[in-house]
């Protein structure tokens, strides 16, 4: 079986990227093919790295409370590219309230402050399917 | 050390040490700091050389600084209880200073939100979402005027955490304080502008490097002349450590940052003495009490030998690193939020016991939110019992001669000289940067802490032991999009009230002064004056000087 292949994303315009760093790091250890995609990537330029890397997780980094703009735009994207079989993943400072809109949307792991690597490698492994 | 005490502690090692830990293992065969520093269970006058020793012995107010650059201490005046705030609208945010201030904060500091730190108007697309959320949204000159409305410049001094476009803001900030009647050469206060940080650690920049280098050296000149009381630069290792640094990193990355301004202020023209006493600090105050209490008396001693030694600085004010400090934000947990009050508490404690110069404390729910007025009223509470209920401010550098604390502030001191050498050797901070080295080595650096934190060998209470209960902070700050909508409506109405002449000149004659020597600052002032707004200021010099993109390496 192939590898997962994982594209880690920081959208929206904050820099702080030391929660993508430790995570991309912390899969690729896990065994993963990690593509960090860097800073201030619009959903366009996520779908389309997706798309590229042939991805079979999305994982996105948001600590600037952007996601409820971000999440949306992304998720149906995903659909338009028929990418909708991609596990899409957040991390960062999401409040609980926005929590069920976010899983609404069909981002599958919400993932707030304190949620040790190890669940979130779990979790991947647990959920996502390597696209052939 | 001599030889007949080097005796004493192996005697004491073989006689009285090794027996008790045959009987009673410790809990671990090595002890380190929260930096990954091993250290000794004991520590005596064999640790300091009588280098050291004599170091020691220089009071506080004395040339190397060691102990304090105030011979009194907080004696004469208490640090400056400084709390950044900021979300939403320039209206919200003013109600939110005023607040602060009748609740005895004695100092004001702004955070701004993401499109205002990225040089964006928020009507921009890349600013949806993001306008006011995480401080609050200044677009012009207007919106700084809302921002002060009722806040007596002259009296408030006001720190600004602006960096890439820091020069449009304080800008702004001088116009404001002129229409207070405020007479600039009197203005005090302190602009962050300070990029090279964004580059390794946070990440707002907008510019490649060298043009927004220029862009500082251009504020300095300006102010040293114009503006001789603000303070043009606050080289900050705050964002360094919270990016996941140790504190050895910290401080060397922040001393090299402050070394490179140095150089450039020299090269651009401008004399040592007559930019550096307006250069201030700011540091992290993260959770290991000693390690931090060495950081900064590491860092006051070392850059007055590096101001004399290597740039041949005399004026005392060059010598004296003067810093503000913010508890550690990355050390806060959501979990038991409640017990950040007790984080925060500690680290605030070991800055003042290093003599910090303003401190600001992080309130409870910050893991999870901006604060609220009750959880933000509770820091700056902390520091006041600090202040006036445990006796730290009648006394100096309570540490000094600590054979432990002397022996980590000199090995501290030790380890940021050895990085100075690495990155002179590259050929300065700039190019060490370009080249990703001190990126590289804080992603290394975070990396560890949190494979020690999973592996159980770093305790976070709360986190990853006594785990019970852990309850979240109750009703946290939520920003909806109505700053958003009201911040697009306002730009828009700002656009079609204003000479619209007068803009486009003053924007144009940005971007040609861009690719001259010539100083900026007087031209982004008109602008400013003109109601050009940030997102189209900035906008020029994108013209000018392109934008920066990093690579992206894990």
């Amino acid at each position: 079986m192939r590898k997962l292949r994982v594209v880690i994303a920081k959208p929206g315009l904050d820099g702080h990227d030391r929660g993508a760093k430790v995570i991309a790091r912390a899969l690729r250890d896990a065994g993963m093919e990690v593509i960090y995609t860097g800073l201030r990537q619009t959903p366009e330029q996520i779908v389309s790295a997706a798309l590229q890397e042939d991805a079979d997780v999305i994982g996105l980094s948001i600590l600037s409370g952007a996601h409820n703009h971000i999440a949306p735009r992304l998720m149906a994207l995903l659909r338009e590219q028929k990418l909708d079989d991609v596990l899409v993943v957040i991390g960062g400072i999401i409040p609980d309230s926005d929590v069920p809109t976010l899983v609404a949307l069909g981002v599958k792991g919400v993932f707030q402050p304190g949620t040790p690597m190890q669940n979130i490698i779990d979790f991947i492994n647990q959920h996502a399917r390597a696209r052939v | 050390m001599t030889i007949a005490s080097r005796t004493a502690r192996q005697r004491w090692q073989h006689e009285t040490l090794e027996p008790t830990l045959r009987k009673s293992p410790e809990r671990a065969a090595v002890f380190t700091t929260i930096s990954g520093r091993p250290i000794e269970g004991l520590y005596a006058a064999d640790d300091l050389s009588p280098a050291d020793a004599a170091g020691a012995r220089v009071p506080a107010g004395a040339y190397p600084y060691l102990r304090g650059i105030h011979d009194t201490g907080y004696g004469g005046k208490l640090w400056t209880m400084r709390q950044f705030a900021g979300f939403g609208t320039p209206e919200q945010t003013n109600a939110r200073y005023k607040a602060l201030l009748s609740a005895g904060g004695t100092g004001l500091s702004v955070a701004f939100d993401l499109p205002t730190l990225m040089g964006r108007d928020a009507d921009h697309p890349l600013a949806a979402g993001e306008v006011g959320k995480c401080g609050v949204s200044v677009m012009s000159l207007e919106d700084m005027e809302r921002l002060f409305d009722g806040i007596p410049l002259g009296q408030v001094t006001t720190s600004m955490t602006i960096n890439a476009p820091a020069a449009m803001i304080f800008a702004m900030y001088l116009v404001v304080a002129e229409r207070q009647g405020v007479d600039w050469a009197t203005l005090s206060g302190t602009i962050q502008n300070d990029i090279l940080k964004e580059y390794i650690a946070q990440k707002e920049y907008i510019f490649p490097p060298r043009p927004s280098m220029r862009l500082v050296t251009d504020t300095f000149g300006f102010c040293a002349e114009r503006a001789p009381r603000v303070n043009t630069i606050s080289v900050s290792g705050y964002h360094i450590r919270e990016a996941g640094a140790t504190a050895a990193q910290e401080l060397a990355f922040t001393l090299r940052d402050g070394i490179e301004y140095v150089q450039w202020g020299i090269e651009a023209g401008l004399a040592v003495d007559a930019f550096v006493p307006r250069m201030s600090f700011f540091f992290n105050a993260h959770s290991d009490f000693f390690e931090e209490i060495a950081k900064y008396r590491a860092a006051r001693r070392l850059w007055a030998t590096v101001m004399r030694e290597r740039f041949g600085a005399t004026s005392e004010r060059s010598l004296k690193l003067r810093f503000h400090t913010q508890t550690a934000g990355v050390s806060l947990t959501a979990q038991q939020p409640y017990n950040n009050v007790v984080r925060t508490a500690l680290q605030a404690l070991s800055a003042v016991i290093g003599g910090t110069n303003s401190l600001h404390t992080n309130a409870l729910d910050e893991a999870l939110a901006l604060p609220t007025a009750e959880t933000a009223t509770l820091a700056l509470r902390t520091q006041q019992v600090l202040a006036h209920e445990s006796g730290l401010t009648d006394i100096v550098d309570p540490f000094g001669g600590s054979y432990f604390v002397e022996a980590l502030t000199r090995d501290l001191e030790h380890e940021a000289r050895a990085y100075f050498d690495r990155i002179d050797r590259m050929g300065g901070m700039v190019a060490a940067i370009e080249d990703g080295f001190p990126q590289r080595e804080i992603a290394e650096s975070a990396y560890r802490f949190q494979r020690a934190v999973e592996a159980g060998e770093q305790s976070v209470v709360g986190v990853n032991v006594h785990t019970d209960g852990s309850e979240r902070a109750p009703d946290t700050l939520y920003i909806d999009d109505q700053a958003s909508a009201s911040q697009v409506e306002r730009i828009t109405a700002l656009k079609s009230r204003r000479d619209h002449a007068r803009v486009t000149d003053t924007l144009e004659r940005l971007r040609r002064a861009a690719a001259t020597p010539e100083n900026l600052m007087p031209i982004i002032v008109d602008a400013v004056r003109a109601y050009a707004t940030l997102g189209e200021m900035c906008d020029a010099l994108r013209a000018a000087w392109g934008e920066y993109e990093e690579k992206a390496v894990i």
